[in-house]
């Protein structure tokens, strides 16, 4: 027994020996951890392929300073357990310093837990929660970033486009209590409406297993509201759409990027407005050329999880490019001082490395999603 | 020797402990305190705002005649087998995927324009849906028969707990087979409806309309009434005619509609407002179907040699055997009955509220549960009407006490139920066995 240790620890030692080796060459090695099996696997898929097209756009170009980038894809499974896995495997065994991952945040949370005191860089395209970045002390942690906005952003630029753009002045709200994203957009948006002089009308919870909405919709209809707020993930937005046009709600819906669904109940929908990452109708060149590259590539429009994660990389080459050397805390003070623009907009970091960027706003119209307007709060 | 003597179970049995009778008063005081500030609340709630309690109750009608559907299976089969079928709400979710590919994939509501060309809009939708229902219950009811024949038979003669556990297993079995995605699927799809939904509200319903349905349904009435009078004076014919299910369907039917489309038909104003109720056709055809089907199971329960044998079956296995009943035919039979009723359901259900996903059937399903013991599981019309409580206490509690504590209301109902009266509203006392 005492034996078959010690020939365990030799090999770990001579492994770690020998990736430290490899790691220090002409490369620049990075880590994907996404899901790409289980419940959420068409997510880490998309991540995948966003990552990898950008990769390829920088080898193709020469590498960063001529180092060509070479990628370690890890299945992290979108769960705790499977990440860190994922994280010490990459870290110790592959000697990668910079890695684009997790795509959830109860995944990235731990790995960059990992990540922070061993100095290793980590930026995730797709994670809102705020612990992501900043320790329980509520200092910032230095190596980690994130490409997506986080969830209380969302709630603001509905409410400032409810009554900017639309001139609503009365609101409705439904939130599932058990749902951390839905209660973070739906607490902020009512802050913001009502501090913007608009008044909150009718704040209803359901639990995320309802499927009637009848008795809190008809108190809506009672009170004909303006806009109803509904910061759902498309399942329980169409259940609950579908419902209020038969109760004869005329109020206008507004959602977060959750509606973001080939699933959405367009019909149900009809005249809705979602705030999104990216639109593929945006008009911009990055976002054309983008759009196009990808197409041709996977045969598929991207979607914002494939968006966010081509921003992501590029994001980190960029600040590898500026820097001028791959050290992930150089590469971290070059990400805090510099703007980059990617995909989803111009993105420059605050103190707490959450991007300072614009979303988009998109409407359901005519069984179609519609770019409307880029809305910079 | 060695019999259990079984008591019949009086009402209010908790509260007749021996000792402890100030906790007894103490405990009945709150329940009459908890009932009064239900009634202070609802009536509050009524009298501030009359037309959006009024629709509060048409939307309750709605999910109540739904969970009678799946309720109606619960009990039939737990009457007949003593068990209580957990898998019953993934067969409901069967029956919601079945109609979902028949209308979606294959296009079958609108068979009859591919046979009849030039066949109008209207013929057609009631043609086509009624065809995939039909479609829907025969693969429920089979999917219903397999799992009888494979999971529940070999356990026939065990202990019931183990066809119970076994019942959990297959229910898990179905939602995550149908998870995968060469079977179902796990995403939440929008269900195609197999008919356009329309809004009525008041105006839309010509006047004749409403004043036809109340004329069938005062005729029931009259006709109940007399066959009543005549019953008593000993009529023996009158005694089987007034338990004729036609007559059943015509007054349950017509007295539900009456009300709910004079209710959405008649502009009813008060204080100047009007009031703004609606129903949609939906609602409507969930009424229409589930008291066509409660009538025609309890027609079959109780007018048909399958339901004379089902009757006997449930009294005493081993006796009916004896006597010449096929009792292993009679339960596939009961599960297919059942597993149809869920299948219909799972197209209403769907209909209704525009989506499927595999784990649709746990909540209906507990829910429809609930309703039948409170009714009193065992007894068709005891499903029933625990349903109709049950979606009343549902919506009310979310309309007018709390949606949060929508589930925990309705679910303490069970509670609340199975103290006061153990065996359910119309649930018969156990039998005295000695």
């Amino acid at each position: 027994m005492r034996s078959r240790n010690f020939v365990m620890v030799a090999l770990l030692v001579s492994m770690l020996a020998l990736s430290a080796c490899g790691g220090g060459g002409g490369a620049v090695k990075i880590a994907i951890l996404a899901p790409l099996s289980g419940d959420v696997a068409t997510f880490g898929q998309s991540t995948r392929n966003g990552v990898m097209l950008a990769v390829e756009e920088w080898n193709a170009k020469g590498g960063i300073d001529g180092k060509q980038i070479e990628v370690v894809v890890e299945d992290s499974q979108c769960s705790p357990e499977a990440a860190v896995s994922a994280a010490n495997k990459v870290i110790d065994q592959d000697g990668v310093k910079f890695i684009i991952g997790e795509v959830c945040s109860s995944a990235s949370i731990p790995v960059s837990e990992i990540a922070t005191p061993k100095g290793i860089f980590q930026i995730t395209p797709t994670s809102t929660n705020s612990s992501v970045t900043v320790n329980e002390d509520g200092t910032t942690k230095a190596t980690i970033f994130r490409a997506c906005f986080i969830d209380p952003f969302q709630g603001k630029v509905g409410a400032k486009f409810a009554l900017d753009s639309l001139g609503a002045k009365t609101a409705a709200v439904f939130l599932d209590q058990g749902n951390d994203y839905v209660r973070g957009l739906a607490e902020v948006f009512i802050e913001e409406f009502t501090a913007g002089g608009g008044t909150v009308l009718v704040k209803e919870t359901y639990t995320g297993d309802d499927s009637d909405f009848s008795a809190i919709l008809t108190k809506v209809k009672d009170a004909d509201p303006d806009v109803l707020y509904l910061p759902d993930y498309y399942s329980t937005v169409n259940l609950i759409a579908a419902q209020a046009k038969e109760k004869g709600i005329t109020a206008v819906m507004l959602g977060g990027d959750g509606w973001d669904s080939s699933e959405l109940d367009r019909a149900a929908l009809d005249g809705g407005f979602f705030t999104n990452h990216f639109s593929d109708q945006d008009t911009r060149t990055i976002v054309q050329d983008f759009v196009k590259k990808y197409t041709d590539t996977y045969g598929a429009p991207p979607d914002a999880l494939a968006a966010l994660a081509y921003d992501a990389s590029n994001i980190l080459f960029q600040g590898i490019d500026k820097a001028g050397k791959a050290d992930p805390v150089a590469v971290s003070q070059a990400l805090e001082t510099g703007t980059f623009e990617v995909v989803s907009g111009n993105i420059s970091y605050d103190a707490q490395h959450n991007p300072v960027k614009s979303a988009v706003m998109l409407q359901v119209k005519d069984g179609a999603v519609n770019y409307v307007d880029t809305v910079t709060p | 020797m060695g019999q259990t003597v079984f008591r019949p179970a009086q009402t209010g049995v908790m509260l007749k402990r021996r000792n402890g009778i100030w906790l007894n008063r103490f405990s009945q005081g709150l329940f009459v305190l908890l009932g009064l500030l239900v009634v202070y609340v609802l009536g509050r709630a009524f009298f501030q705002n009359p037309s959006v309690f009024v629709q509060q109750v048409l939307n309750g009608l709605q999910l109540g005649f739904i969970y009678a559907l799946i309720a109606l299976g619960y009990t039939m089969i737990y009457g007949i087998v003593k068990l209580i079928n957990f898998a019953h709400g993934d067969v409901f979710m069967v029956g919601a995927f079945t109609s979902f590919y028949a209308v979606a994939t294959l296009d079958l509501h609108r068979w009859p324009a591919w046979i009849f060309t030039g066949i109008s809009d209207g013929v057609m939708m009631l043609i086509g849906t009624v065809t995939v229902i039909i479609l829907t219950m025969a693969v429920s009811a089979t999917l219903a028969v397999v799992m009888e024949r494979f999971a529940y038979r070999p356990l026939r003669n065990k202990p019931r707990i183990a066809a119970l556990i076994t019942a959990i297993g297959i229910s898990f079995f179905v939602e995550y087979f149908g998870a995968l995605p060469f079977v179902f699927t796990n995403n939440y799809i929008t269900y195609p409806r197999p008919f356009e939904l329309s809004v009525f509200s008041a105006g839309m319903i010509a006047p004749w309309i409403i004043v036809a349905v109340w004329v069938f349904f005062v005729i029931s009435v009259i006709a109940y009434v007399w066959l009543t009078y005549l019953s008593r004076k000993g009529n023996v014919q009158a005694q089987t005619w007034k338990r004729h299910p036609l007559l059943q369907f015509g007054l349950l039917f017509f007295g539900f509609m009456a009300v709910v489309l004079t209710l959405t038909g008649v502009e009813i104003q008060t204080g100047g407002k009007v009031w703004d109720l609606s129903a949609s056709n939906v609602t409507l055809v969930i009424m229409g179907g589930s008291i066509l089907l409660q009538v025609l199971l309890q027609y079959v329960v109780s007018h048909t040699r399958l339901g004379k044998a089902m009757r006997a079956a449930a009294y005493d296995k081993a006796v009916a055997r004896l006597m010449g009943i096929n009792v292993d035919g009679v339960i596939t039979a009961t599960f297919a009955l059942g597993g149809g009723l869920a299948g219909a359901a799972g197209v209403l259900y769907a209909t209704a509220f525009k989506q499927v996903h595999h784990l649709m059937g746990i909540i209906p399903g507990l829910k429809a549960f609930v309703a039948a013991v409170v009714g009193g599981i065992g007894s068709i019309p005891g499903a029933f009407v625990g349903s109709l409580i049950m979606g009343q206490t549902e919506v009310l509690a979310a309309g007018f006490i709390s949606t949060p504590m929508r589930d925990a209301v309705a679910f303490s109902l069970l509670i609340v139920v199975l103290l006061v009266w153990p065996q359910g509203i119309f649930g018969e006392p156990p039998a005295e066995k000695v």
